[in-house]
């Protein structure tokens, strides 16, 4: 039975790869993404756990939303009492800056949108555990204001080497000298030493420049005396732990000690969680092309059943149980999804090394990081590809069971069919599930809002996939009859055989409808979220002109200082954001100066301007209702120099200006310990000729920071949803490209079935290029199908999503209909080219034989 | 009997196909079988012939050389005055759709069109303007009466093998070739299918060619042409049940056992 089984397979190789290769997409997303991740987990671990003392000491909150160092920082004193402590082997202060921008040779900032510039002071310390952390590799270490040394990548890729001038630009360096030029904020030291991971491993993609400590400290602090954090080396035989607990003890107040593990995992964790919106992105597209290919096996595995009957019919006229024959056809699965797994596998490391080249691209440097194969990434393939392929199969198999052993005898044996009118009651509960769940999801305030809305997406998708031989048939019908009139007998013929399986035609037409469906949800949600962004810029843009760093970290007060003064301008509004902590969340604040509330034109509901003073804050409408929060209510907040009361003062409606939802004055923000680097300007001119030109001189020296206008803020504002909708689009097409090989693999196993009629049609006189024509036309028919069912579910889900969080600052619901009938377009050219293999085979059947055929 | 190589047909007529030479092997060394050896036939216009033989004489392969279905390895096929052996793919399509119609044994209709578009179909793919006088009055000698708007499926057999006849001769073509129409069909409704070619050569002068191995159905045609081991080696003009089997008795009294 086994054996009969594998030859079975062995004589349908072409055909059942063909629908493996669904089950291969879908192993090689879950591999992949899990591969990974795994790989970003080590990566980071091992990057933390070198750049950490075994104790490091710190301020209390002492970091700020990006993890950059604050203000606070602690004395030099404190060093000569950490030495006293027993079990201290060593003591090294340090000083580090986030925003220290190095810039290129060819004067580009040397930095992607994640990792941060860091800035700092040259340390030999050793990092937790006596690892080696960052060491000379080349040159020496730098002493004295004109010696700089840089990490390895960071050198590479600004083409520099020892002896080298490197410019430099510590953009949240505290303001320079009244009067100073900017060339202050421009350091142009030596290059003298390449730092490197002796035992390998890179900073993954962050960019470091060390100076000595004097110098250090006199361009990150201010010249004070003092470190933002400082390492506790253990002395032989002390723990991590001990000397924790033996350091704290001689800590002033709001100094805190953790062990360089704890540190570590807690860095990690943040960055992690920061990426793991994309395993997750990943894991559902695993899970889109599964379902896909879970359509396409159930029709290749039923056309196979359905040319086999007979031969099972046979083996059950021989004695072979109807369980046999079942098992038979589920071993058949079994291989097939062995098969898939393995190449999903292989092809999941390929995707894993595609990640990561995409990543340094965005900054994210791993080439140090070799792939880590987890276990469970194997475990997780093959569980993926067989389960999903042998339940896929299930159907068709346990149809066999249903073969009687008399059938071996007769000529035409017709398998039989579960009833159509049970398939349409059976997708239309699923749609009704689906449509339930999916409001529950999007209007309800359940918890896991996006589980509901995915599951009620696929509930709804798998019903109408499962009611579509029904309610596709008038589709068909009409296509039938438009294609008799355009193109005669052979339109007719190609119409009737559409029509002929309707099962076939909708289950095929189904896998691309569920591809087309999701590409056209994120068409509208792109759409929309580009419409929204235009509109609120649109009605919100206040000034002429924004001035902001390229990754939204902060810069220089000088800048707007510099531009007070430039001819035209009338007025610099000065915008700072940071975050602290709220009931033990991060919470990311805004500040402004009390003066400018004004010309920012906030439409401020509860309470009015005076609202924003000393102590007492403006909060934004949708996070109040969120938080339920009125005027006169108290917020705390630990920040980084403490804990922090509130008063809020008014309620403004939401404004993508003010980036965050409280509003603070500046004196505040200050006062709370966050850096004096300002991160968007907005500036009021006159209109004067050359405004622009006249800005941009000031920047000029500082290539992080730039100027734009309302059309330039609002594409700036544009550009991460197009990136995003990019993305999708790039995966979206891989479950098309699923869906075009489900549509090449029905035609050519429909072809074979119906060699004779073929032969026939070809012995009464019907030409090759008709026969072509003919098929090209059943494709067109199921992939216009598909496109059809894909567009209005798209359509229904895309602005079901945008109803859901249009009071979420996504106010626009925008329909792409060129994009949506370009994908109608794309679906005809889709079909055409899905029928060029099938219809070669079919005209090249050799008529007598094909009139033979049993 | 006399070893006949060459029969032709009352002087007078024209032949509708002429068979020269033809020859068709398959396999190589000790499996090579002779299907065709060397062949020489006249089919006569308007006139009803059987091809009789007993199984492996070749009968059915010299009916798909002349029906241009398959290629012989030698030799020369005329239909009117073309030589099919020479046609390529295109040329071989028209032939097939303009000048010759089909009958097969198991029907071969196309399960998705009804008795009518079936018999339309040919004309249909070649896109000619549909003779209504000549299609009405083949449907009338078919007899499907109401069934014509009927799928296959929902035909019985002998409906099947009637549609199939009126789809061969409603596109007028020079010659209709039938393999063993009434193989699949009872005798009632295998006489009638005989009767309805029987009809179009009489009513109509169409030339019909049928490989048959049923006597009582080579009783219906005007001619019978027996075939052995891929030769031409007898044939009689007007047979009778009796002459015909009497025929194939002496042939299986000279094949060696």
């Amino acid at each position: 039975m086994i054996r009969a089984a594998l030859k079975s397979l062995l004589g349908r190789k072409v055909r059942l790869l063909m629908s493996t290769f669904a089950i291969v997409l879908g192993v090689a997303f879950v591999a992949g993404s899990l591969i990974f991740s795994d790989t970003l987990n080590r990566s980071f671990t091992a990057l933390f756990a070198s750049t950490v003392g075994d104790v490091v000491v710190r301020p209390v909150g002492g970091t700020t939303a990006d993890g950059a160092p604050s203000t606070v920082t602690l004395p030099a004193s404190l060093l000569d009492r950490l030495r006293d402590v027993d079990g201290a082997a060593r003591v090294d202060g340090n000083v580090n800056a986030f925003g220290v921008f190095v810039i290129s040779d060819r004067g580009k900032v040397v930095s992607g949108f994640g990792p941060p510039a860091i800035g700092g002071n040259w340390s030999d310390a050793p990092a937790g555990h006596g690892l080696q952390g960052l060491a000379v590799v080349e040159g020496h270490e730098p002493h004295g204001p004109d010696e700089v040394v840089l990490d390895e990548r960071t050198a590479e890729r600004a083409g520099y080497a020892v002896g080298d001038r490197v410019v430099i630009i510590p953009s949240t360096a505290v303001q320079p000298e009244p009067g100073a030029d900017f060339d202050s904020l421009r350091l142009t030291p030596t290059l003298v030493g390449i730092a490197g991971f002796p035992s390998g491993g890179s900073l993954n993609g962050a960019t470091y420049a060390a100076f000595d400590t004097a110098t250090a400290q006199d361009l990150f602090l201010g010249g004070e005396d003092a470190y933002t954090d400082v390492w506790v080396t253990a002395a032989d035989g002390v723990s991590q732990e001990q000397l924790r607990d033996a350091v704290a003890e001689v800590l002033p107040d709001g100094v805190e000690a953790v062990t360089g593990d704890d540190a570590a995992d807690e860095s990690a964790s943040d960055l992690l969680e920061a990426v793991s919106f994309l395993t997750t992105f990943l894991l559902i597209f695993a899970g889109i092309s599964l379902v896909v290919g879970a359509f396409l096996i159930v029709n290749t595995f039923s056309m196979l059943v359905a040319q086999r009957s007979r031969e099972l019919a046979l083996l059950r006229a021989l004695g072979a149980s109807k369980r046999q024959v079942i098992w038979s056809v589920q071993l058949e699965a079994f291989v097939l999804g062995v098969i898939g797994a393995t190449l999903g596998l292989g092809l999941g490391v390929l995707l894993a090394m595609g990640i990561r080249a995409l990543f340094s691209n965005f900054g994210l440097d791993l080439a140090g990081q070799p792939l880590i194969f987890a276990p469970r990434t194997f475990v997780a393939a093959y569980v993926v590809g067989v389960v999903v392929t042998m339940a896929a199969a299930w159907l068709p198999a346990r149809r066999t069971g249903r073969i009687a052993p008399v059938q071996a005898l007769r000529d035409d044996v017709a398998l039989p069919e579960s009833s159509l009118r049970r398939r349409l009651w059976i997708g239309l509960a699923l749609i009704v599930v689906g449509l339930a769940v999916l409001w529950l999801g999007l209007f309800s305030d359940l918890p896991h809002g996006g589980w509901q809305t995915g599951g009620g997406i696929l509930a709804i998708l798998l019903g109408v996939a499962a009611a579509s031989p029904v309610i596709s048939r008038p589709v068909l019908a009409v296509a039938q009859a438009a294609f008799a009139r355009l193109f005669g007998t052979v339109g007719n013929l190609a119409g009737q055989n559409s029509l002929r399986n309707p099962r076939r035609t909708a289950a095929t037409a189904s896998a691309l409808m569920i591809g087309l469906a999701l590409a056209c949800t994120m068409a509208i949600v792109g759409d929309s979220a580009k419409a929204s962004v235009d509109r609120s810029v649109e009605e919100n843009f206040v000034g002429d002109f924004v001035v902001s760093n390229v990754i939204g970290t902060g810069f220089t007060p000088a800048i707007g200082d510099r531009m007070e003064r430039v001819d035209g301008v009338q007025r610099v509004v000065r915008e700072r954001f940071d975050a602290g902590e709220r009931d033990g969340e991060r919470q990311g604040v805004s500040a402004v100066e009390p003066a400018d509330v004004g010309s920012l034109e906030l439409d401020i509901t509860d309470g009015d301007q005076s609202g924003l003073s000393a102590g007492s804050v403006l909060v934004q409408r949708s996070w109040a209702d969120d938080e339920d929060l009125g005027v006169g209510d108290q917020l705390t907040f630990e920040m980084p120099a403490g804990e922090r009361t509130y008063t809020v003062g008014g309620v403004f409606e939401d404004n993508p200006v003010i980036v965050w939802p409280v509003l603070l004055t500046l004196d505040d923000f200050v006062d709370a310990g966050f850096p004096e680097t300002d991160n968007v300007l907005i500036v009021f001119t006159d209109d004067s000729p050359g405004i622009q030109d006249r800005l941009d001189e000031v920047v000029a020296d500082l290539p992080v920071v730039t100027v734009k206008d309302q059309a330039g803020f609002a594409q700036e504002q544009r550009a991460p949803i197009d990136q995003f909708v990019r993305i999708i689009f790039a995966l979206l097409g891989l479950a098309l490209v699923i869906a075009v090989l489900g549509i090449v693999n029905t035609l050519a196993l429909s072809v074979i079935e119906r060699t004779r009629e073929v032969g026939l049609l070809r012995a009464i006189g019907l030409s090759r290029s008709q026969l072509r024509r003919m098929i090209t036309l059943e494709a067109v028919v199921i992939a216009v199908l598909g496109a059809l069912l894909g567009v209005l579910l798209g359509v229904g889900f895309g602005v079901a999503l945008m109803y859901a969080v249009r009071d979420q600052g996504l106010e626009v619901i925008s329909v792409p209909f060129g994009q949506l009938a370009v994908f109608l377009v794309l679906s005809v050219v889709i079909g055409v080219l899905a029928a060029v293999f099938p219809a070669r085979r079919a005209a090249r059947l050799d008529v007598l034989r094909a009139i033979a055929t049993e | 009997m006399t070893e006949v190589s060459t029969f032709s047909p009352p002087a007078g007529t024209v032949p509708a196909a002429r068979v020269r030479g033809l020859t068709k092997t398959y396999g190589t060394g000790q499996a090579l079988v002779r299907a065709l050896d060397d062949v020489t036939l006249d089919i006569a216009a308007g006139e009803f012939t059987a091809v009789m033989g007993p199984s492996g004489s070749g009968k059915s392969t010299l009916m798909h050389c002349c029906a241009a279905l398959d290629t012989a390895d030698s030799g020369e096929v005329w239909i009117g005055d073309q030589d099919i052996t020479r046609l390529k793919d295109k040329a071989l399509t028209r032939l097939r759709r303009d000048e010759i119609g089909f009958v097969f044994q198991s029907f071969n209709l196309v399960p998705t069109l009804t008795a009518e578009e079936n018999i339309k179909l040919p004309m249909a793919i070649a896109g000619r303007r549909l003779d209504q006088a000549w299609y009405d009055s083949v449907v009338a000698t078919v007899d499907l009466g109401d069934r014509l708007g009927h799928k296959p499926n929902e035909l019985s057999g002998g409906q099947q093998q009637r549609v199939a006849v009126a789809r061969a001769l409603a596109s007028r073509p020079r010659i209709v070739f039938a393999d063993e129409p009434t193989g699949n069909l009872d005798s009632r409704s295998g006489a009638e299918v005989l009767e309805l070619l029987r009809h179009a050569v009489d009513d109509h002068g169409q030339t019909v060619v049928m490989v048959t191995h049923d006597p009582v159905a080579a009783a219906y045609t005007d001619r019978v042409v027996f075939l052995a081991d891929g030769r031409v080696v007898d044939e009689l003009r007007d047979p009778t049940r009796e002459q015909v089997l009497d025929v194939m008795n002496r042939m299986a009294e000279q094949t060696p056992s």
